[in-house]
């Protein structure tokens, strides 16, 4: 088998505030295959975008990348120089963030700010970037590129804005897209165009994916697999079909309770009752024990390891655990009888 | 854009009247005037000059007389030296403006950088003393950081000459004139740079792979200069006009030293001329750093 393109391997970012250490990525491993997507989900502050500018390492202070590797092609960018990630980031991987509206700089043009980008990671001059520039704007549905490339981000719809994000992110034609919650702040009706167009340009180009949401909806039928993340640790991971239908994790259990559906017509949602734990005071069982309405002994004193429901599905908790003592119990009982 | 800029001329022409009715009513209403001397002179003798300088008539008469002659350029002569007042304001503008241009220059380019410097080095020591001098230089009143500047670089280490009348030094005055508005310039920059420094942008120019330098001052400072040239504009037109504290002393004879000894002889031509000068620059640089503001800020629309 092929090596995975990116591999993450037992990541840890913290911040260092006067309080003590946030631990926002606690020890999280994952891999992304060529071409494929990858969905993260979490609440807020549980670590997805930490887990995203740690993988492009442009955490602000005075956060920090305090332990692991991230491997990209077999290569470790943790230890890379800044010039080295100067080349990388953009070139190889790419991000869009969640607010378009203030991720343009205000006082340079579109057409500016594209081709800066092109002009950085491609020997293109002045005037093939430029028309590149048009050409990426074309391919993600923006009208009348050439006036667009003239204009300022304040005279543009978050919609269209945020379709200029993800041309200057794809213009150079990155491996790896990081897309961190890209519709959180746009309209329904845009937030439906704008997954659509990734989906497109997904299947047009090829480059793998990092899906971040909060918001299982949205990325329920783009992703290969999702990761589960609470309180920087991964808590359960597979297909989005086991997911979905084979939840194994109380967490996940409880942020499909959260969701909106058709079919259960008008009944009450359940929250998940509580608040995320204190990041700088982690418990020393499972982070989620707190908010747990199954909660055990054990999740109080022990962390679950992850373990293998099936091929495609793993997950940490107690409960599946005890399901398999319960299981050998009954099957003993009926061997008894 | 035009039609803006017309209205803001429009707009300043009556500023500049109301504040010259100001200062001419307030002048007037101090009591003494140009003649009024410890010994008194023959009463003959200043009736004459009162009359051949119309001070003889009611102040508003005497008010509509001087704006007949501003309207046909005439800014009359000084009550004191006799001397036609528009050479006096262009021989010592001259000299003034020198100095001031100079001054403003260096605040501004000084300022901006030492402000993005500490903005980068946030609460390590380059900030720290950055903003310890900075401090220390808006906080010290300017005739003593020029008296210790004279003090240090003429008479101890003897660099410069103290005063040379033919071949005059501008070194010390400018640094004197500079200190302070390159450190308030500072210290706005760094506030804020270290705004847009936290901005969504500045995370999506890095994450394009933009080296550091560039992210700061392609895409920091330019959304950084707002504040700045707010402040910028006013200051230069008061630096342009000159400091009488400075110009005395270095014993530069500059429109500053001017200002002040024409209201101290009550020569009232030479005050209305200076108080309308400043006026019209401060107009003018205030208008100025508005047109630039949409220079710099595309957002910025002016109906």
């Amino acid at each position: 088998m092929n090596e995975p393109l990116l591999q993450v391997k037992n990541l840890c970012t913290s911040f260092n505030v006067d309080s003590g250490e946030v631990r926002a990525v606690n020890g999280i491993s994952f891999n992304l295959d060529k071409g494929k997507v990858l969905g993260i989900v979490g609440e807020s502050g549980s670590g997805k975008s930490v887990t995203a500018y740690s993988i492009m390492r442009i955490l602000v202070e005075p956060g920090r990348i305090t332990g692991g590797q991230i491997l990209f092609n077999g290569e470790d960018i943790v230890k890379y120089s800044e010039k080295q990630m100067r080349q990388f980031r953009g070139k190889r991987v790419s991000i869009i963030f969640q607010d378009p509206m203030t991720s343009l700089n205000p006082v340079y043009t579109i057409g500016n700010q594209l081709r800066e980008a092109i002009l950085l990671h491609t020997d293109r001059n002045r005037e093939q970037a430029n028309a590149r520039a048009m050409e990426m704007l074309q391919l993600v549905g923006v009208n009348e590129p050439e006036k667009r490339l003239k204009q300022y981000p304040h005279e543009l719809s978050g919609g269209m804005r945020q379709r200029v994000m993800i041309a200057m992110a794809l213009a150079c034609e990155p491996d790896i897209l990081i897309a961190d919650e890209p519709t959180t702040a746009l309209d329904v009706t845009i937030q439906a165009q704008i997954l659509e167009l990734m989906q497109s340009l997904q299947k047009k180009m090829g480059m793998a994916i990092i899906m971040i949401t909060h918001d299982l909806g949205v990325i329920a039928d783009m992703c290969d697999e999702i990761i589960v993340m609470y309180a920087g640790r991964i808590c359960e991971r597979g297909t989005a079909d086991e997911i979905f239908y084979n939840p194994r994790h109380e967490y996940t259990k409880g942020l499909l309770r959260s969701i909106p559906r058709l079919e259960t017509g008008h009944a009450r949602l359940i929250p998940i009752a509580g608040s995320p734990v204190d990041l700088t005071n982690m418990p020393k069982g499972c982070a989620f024990a707190s908010r747990c309405d199954n909660c055990m002994k054990i999740c109080l004193s022990e962390q679950p390891e992850e373990l293998d429901i099936n091929d495609f599905h793993k997950a940490s908790c107690w409960m599946n655990v005890k399901q398999v003592y319960d299981e050998a119990a009954a099957e003993k009982e009926a061997e008894s009888k | 854009m035009l039609k803006y800029t017309v209205k803001r001329v429009l707009l300043a022409v009556v500023t500049v009247f109301i504040i010259s009715a100001i200062t001419f009513f307030a002048m007037n209403a101090i009591p003494g005037g140009p003649f009024a001397k410890e010994k008194a002179p023959d009463p003959a003798v200043q009736a004459a000059l009162e009359a051949r300088f119309n001070l003889d008539k009611p102040v508003h008469q005497q008010f509509f007389i001087y704006l007949r002659n501003l309207l046909h350029g005439d800014f009359g002569v000084s009550l004191k030296t006799g001397r036609d007042i528009s050479q006096i304001i262009s021989e010592k503008f001259a000299v003034s403006a020198k100095l001031g241009g100079m001054a403003a220059l260096w605040a501004v380019v000084l300022g901006l950088i030492l402000g993005s410097v500490a903005a980068l080095c946030r609460n390590r020591w380059p900030d720290r003393l950055i903003i310890f001098l900075t401090t220390l230089f808006v906080s010290v009143p300017s005739f003593i950081l020029a008296t210790i500047l004279l003090l240090v670089f003429a008479l101890t280490l003897k660099w410069v000459g103290v005063f040379d009348a033919n071949n005059p030094n501008y070194v010390l005055p400018v640094i004197s004139l500079m200190l302070y508005p390159m450190s308030y310039i500072t210290r706005l920059t760094k506030s804020s740079m270290l705004d847009v420094l936290g901005q969504d942008y500045i995370r999506t120019a890095r994450a394009k792979g933009v080296r550091d330098s560039l992210v700061i001052f392609k895409h920091a400072l330019r959304n950084a200069l707002i504040p700045v040239i707010t402040y910028v504009g006013p200051m230069v037109a008061y630096i342009l006009t000159g400091s009488m504290v400075v110009e005395t002393v270095f014993t530069i004879g500059g429109l500053g030293t001017e200002f002040v000894r024409s209201i101290n002889n009550q020569d009232y031509p030479l005050i209305m001329a200076t108080t309308i000068f400043l006026a019209v620059l401060m107009v003018i640089a205030t208008l100025l750093s508005d047109l630039v503001y949409k220079l710099v800020d595309p957002r910025i629309t002016f109906d």
